[in-house]
């Protein structure tokens, strides 16, 4: 094979200045908000509807679930640090970014398991009532999205570690970290809706 | 599952599909191909097999409704066979086929050499393979789903749903959906992104705004739908209570989820074909499009009312006179901005130098009949109309009218149409209007009578009805004229077949076509352009042909005179195209395996099939995007 570029996927003038993989990363999150958006909406119908209990004030330990949710969001700081990093060419901090970023992930998962563990234990599946339906699917859901960013970010890193990442191609970090930014923002949702204002 | 444990043998494959995709021939070529216009005939051929198959499925509908009393299929396979006629005729028919003019068409339209992500594309329409294979799988596995396209809860709920056919159905379109939004995430880009210089948004021809438009609508939908898909199955699988009363779960959320999903989907299934006929109509009446920015706004202003009118479908839920009034008001809204492209259309006729060609036959047939389609629906907009017409065959016949009599109609419109450009021979012209007028005459004997039927009260999806309704004259029509349907498609296939071997010679632009690509040879090279053109106005190529003379009528361009002077020459060897690939298709298999791990609970087949997708990740990842 001849050593040339491919055609579409590394065209660099565009016909709108954007980046395609750019572009395609923010639609796909487009879509991604109309999803968590009907699964917050399901939350918030059913939200009090629960005929039995466990009720969310039975089960929740906020100081604990503002600690893995502050995690997180310092995990999007590590994140935009290896973003910033990778454009600069300043590697071995990208490499270092690009660890801890997806260890503070790892982190609020297991915080997440942790907190799901403690609500079993205390009865509440995802049978027992409208309130174990609705949350267990909607934060699911949300660590499903958080560990595809850990393995997403683990590749990077390993990738990075081969020296394949570089300036060159810092789109691509660029890329994870829009991505993890928004399922950052979703946890904000997510927690403000679903503990903070449990009680009004 | 090969793929897995003999990783050797793939990378072997891998490099023979190379050698063999370089040639353009064989097999493989085909399999690990990124090619658009080969996607976009995959997806054509596989959407008319599976027209076959729901055709099957209606013919028999129709045969057991022939007569009252009707012994012909017994009523649970009865449930069957609707529900799979309207999943395939809407998942697998329409919207694969419309992706398959997105495909074929569009990349040309803009002066493109391929989509944005050529992969992905390749993806794409695997998935669609596989998510339709899955669906039919359930025959396989106890019984095809049951519950109407639709699929209500509680009806699909596991208590009272046991088998395993709502499970595939379910998985089935989950995994529809991906192929779907894969396929809007590459042609947004590739609309944006790759238009040829000086392709400016408003120079576009209709059909590409209209991809564009579907696009979005495709992107922003069907989440809503694959939240609801999600949820039925953590209820039928795990026990979760979304739609379970006992818990105090309500069936209606189900189906407001389903509607902001179904309605926009209708739009979905039309915008596509509503391009096709703005290309057909401009062409041979040898006219521009008439008001072309009222027909793009207008489509535009349909896409983004779609998305509020999807009460309409739930006014007998009980949802309370103001909202059943609000929403009645917004359907009646969105029949404005279709309205305008009605007059629009006929405008472009107005006048024009009309040559009645079989895709003018279909386009104008799409024209008759979407209207009829659309009035009806105005009809149920109408709340106390549609409190008579709930789920009667007034319905039936009113959605036939427009997802038959308007989109199939303009998705043969635009086969016979672009045919030629991509065989290079044009489709038999006498057996395209015996084609075409079967099918006017069959689709009408078919559902008119549903709409008297559906006025004299007969209900939906009853598998048979007694004697004595006065209904049987309009039955027995109805299924004379589903058949004289089936012999019109008859008709169709022979002249494919007829065309494909001895029909006349197209050359590089058999109509006198407007857009760019009747510019290129018939059929286009594997690079489309041998050098990209540059853009100089709207119906681009025309003005490259004619100048207006002084009546406004148009004059020859002195030949030769407007060629050569577009953009830069490339040589042939130095265009340089996407290689093929193996793991798009690799990833989709995984998808299926993925899906059946959990339709049985079996987690080993569930880990197989992440596995599968996985390695078609990361191959997919790692193959050099740039080789160099």
């Amino acid at each position: 094979m001849t050593h040339q570029p491919r055609l579409a996927e590394t065209t660099l003038e565009t016909a709108t200045g954007l980046d395609n993989r750019k572009l395609l990363m923010w639609l796909f999150l487009a879509s991604e908000a109309v999803f968590f958006g009907s699964l917050i909406a399901t939350y918030l119908l059913y939200r009090g509807q629960s005929l039995q209990g466990p009720y969310p004030g039975d089960v929740f330990n906020i100081p604990f679930t503002s600690v893995s949710s502050f995690i997180l969001l310092m995990s999007s700081t590590t994140m935009a640090l290896a973003v910033g990093a990778a454009h600069r060419g300043q590697l071995h901090q990208m490499r270092t970014w690009l660890l801890v970023t997806p260890l503070l992930g790892i982190s609020f998962l297991a915080g997440q398991a942790f907190e799901f563990t403690e609500f079993y234990r205390k009865g509440l599946t995802l049978s027992s009532n409208l309130f174990g339906t609705t949350f267990y699917v909607l934060t699911g859901f949300h660590g499903a999205h958080v560990s595809v960013g850990v393995l997403i970010l683990l590749s990077l890193w390993a990738a990075a570690m081969l020296g394949k990442i570089g300036r060159h191609n810092a789109i691509n970090v660029e890329l994870a970290g829009l991505y993890w930014h928004f399922v950052d923002i979703v946890w904000i949702v997510i927690f403000t809706l679903v503990y903070l204002l449990e009680p009004l | 599952m090969a793929t897995i444990s003999q990783p050797v043998s793939v990378l072997e494959a891998l490099r023979r599909v190379r050698q063999e995709a370089a040639t353009y021939r064989g097999i493989w070529s085909w399999i690990a191909t990124v090619d658009h216009k080969r996607i976009g005939v995959l997806y054509g051929v596989t959407a008319f097999l599976f027209l076959l198959a729901g055709g099957i499925e209606a013919l028999l509908i129709r045969l057991q409704l022939a007569t009252p009393n009707g012994k012909v299929v017994s009523p649970e396979v009865y449930n069957q066979l609707f529900t799979m006629h309207g999943t395939t005729m809407i998942f697998l028919v329409v919207m694969p086929m419309a992706a398959a003019f997105f495909n074929l068409i569009v990349p040309l339209q803009i002066g493109a050499r391929d989509v944005a992500f050529p992969r992905l594309n390749a993806f794409s329409y695997w998935t669609f393979l596989m998510g339709g294979l899955l669906l039919h799988a359930s025959v396989l596995a106890g019984g095809a789903p049951n519950g109407g396209w639709f699929g209500y809860a509680p009806l699909t709920e596991f208590p009272y749903n046991p088998g395993h056919g709502i499970d595939f159905w379910a998985m089935g379109l989950q995994i529809l959906g991906v192929s779907s939004m894969a396929g809007a995430f590459n042609f947004i880009v590739t609309i944006l992104n790759m238009r040829a210089p000086g392709m400016s948004l408003f120079r576009m021809p209709v059909f590409v705004w209209m991809t564009l438009a579907t696009a979005f609508l495709i992107i922003l939908a069907m989440p809503v739908i694959a939240v609801a898909l999600f949820q039925l199955e953590f209820d039928r699988l795990f026990g979760a209570n979304f739609f379970n009363p006992v818990k105090g779960g309500t069936p209606l959320l189900w189906q407001h989820l389903f509607w902001i999903f179904g309605h926009p989907e209708v739009y979905i299934l039309i915008l596509p074909v509503m391009g096709i006929i703005s290309e057909v109509l401009p062409t041979f009446s040898q006219k521009p499009l008439f008001g072309y920015p009222f027909v793009v706004f207008s489509g535009i202003a349909i896409a983004f009312m779609s998305f509020g009118v999807w009460a309409h479908h739930m006014y007998t839920t009980g949802l309370g006179p103001i909202a059943n009034a609000a929403f009645g008001v917004s359907t009646i809204l969105i029949a404005v901005p279709t309205g305008v492209k009605i007059f629009n259309w006929l405008a472009t006729l107005w006048g024009g130098n009309i040559s009645l060609r079989p895709p003018l036959m279909f386009a104008v047939g799409f024209i008759a009949m979407f209207v009829i389609g659309g009035l009806t629906g105005v009809t149920h907009s109408m709340v106390p109309s549609d409190y008579q017409q709930q789920d009667t065959y007034y319905v039936v016949a009113h959605f036939h009218q427009v997802l038959f009599g308007g989109a199939l109609f303009g998705l043969f419109a635009g086969i016979y149409y672009w045919f030629p450009k991509f065989t290079g021979r044009l489709l038999n012209e006498k057996l395209g209007q015996l084609h075409f007028w079967l099918m006017l005459l069959g689709f009408n004997l078919t559902f008119q009578p549903m709409m008297i039927l559906g006025l004299m009260g007969m209900p939906r999806r009853i598998y048979t009805y007694p004697q004595g309704m006065g209904w049987d004259e309009w039955n027995l029509l109805a299924t004379i004229g589903s058949f004289v349907i089936a012999l019109s498609v008859l008709v169709f296939m022979a002249n494919v077949v007829v065309s494909l071997r001895r029909g006349e010679e197209a050359g590089a632009d058999p109509w006198d076509g407007r857009t760019l690509e009747w510019s290129i040879p018939s059929p286009p090279p594997p690079y489309n352009f041998r050098h990209i053109p540059v853009v100089r106005a709207r119906d681009d190529f025309w003005h490259r042909k004619y100048v207006e003379g002084p009546e406004g009528r148009p004059v020859p361009v002195v030949a030769g005179g407007a060629h050569d002077e577009h953009g830069q020459q490339e040589d042939e060897e130095h265009i340089h195209l996407p290689s093929p690939s193996y793991f798009p298709l690799i990833c989709s298999l995984g998808l299926p395996i993925f899906a059946l791990g959990f339709i049985f609970k079996d987690y080993a087949l569930v880990a197989a099939g992440a596995v599968v997708i996985l390695y078609g990740i990361y191959g997919w990842a790692l193959e050099p995007a740039t080789e160099g």
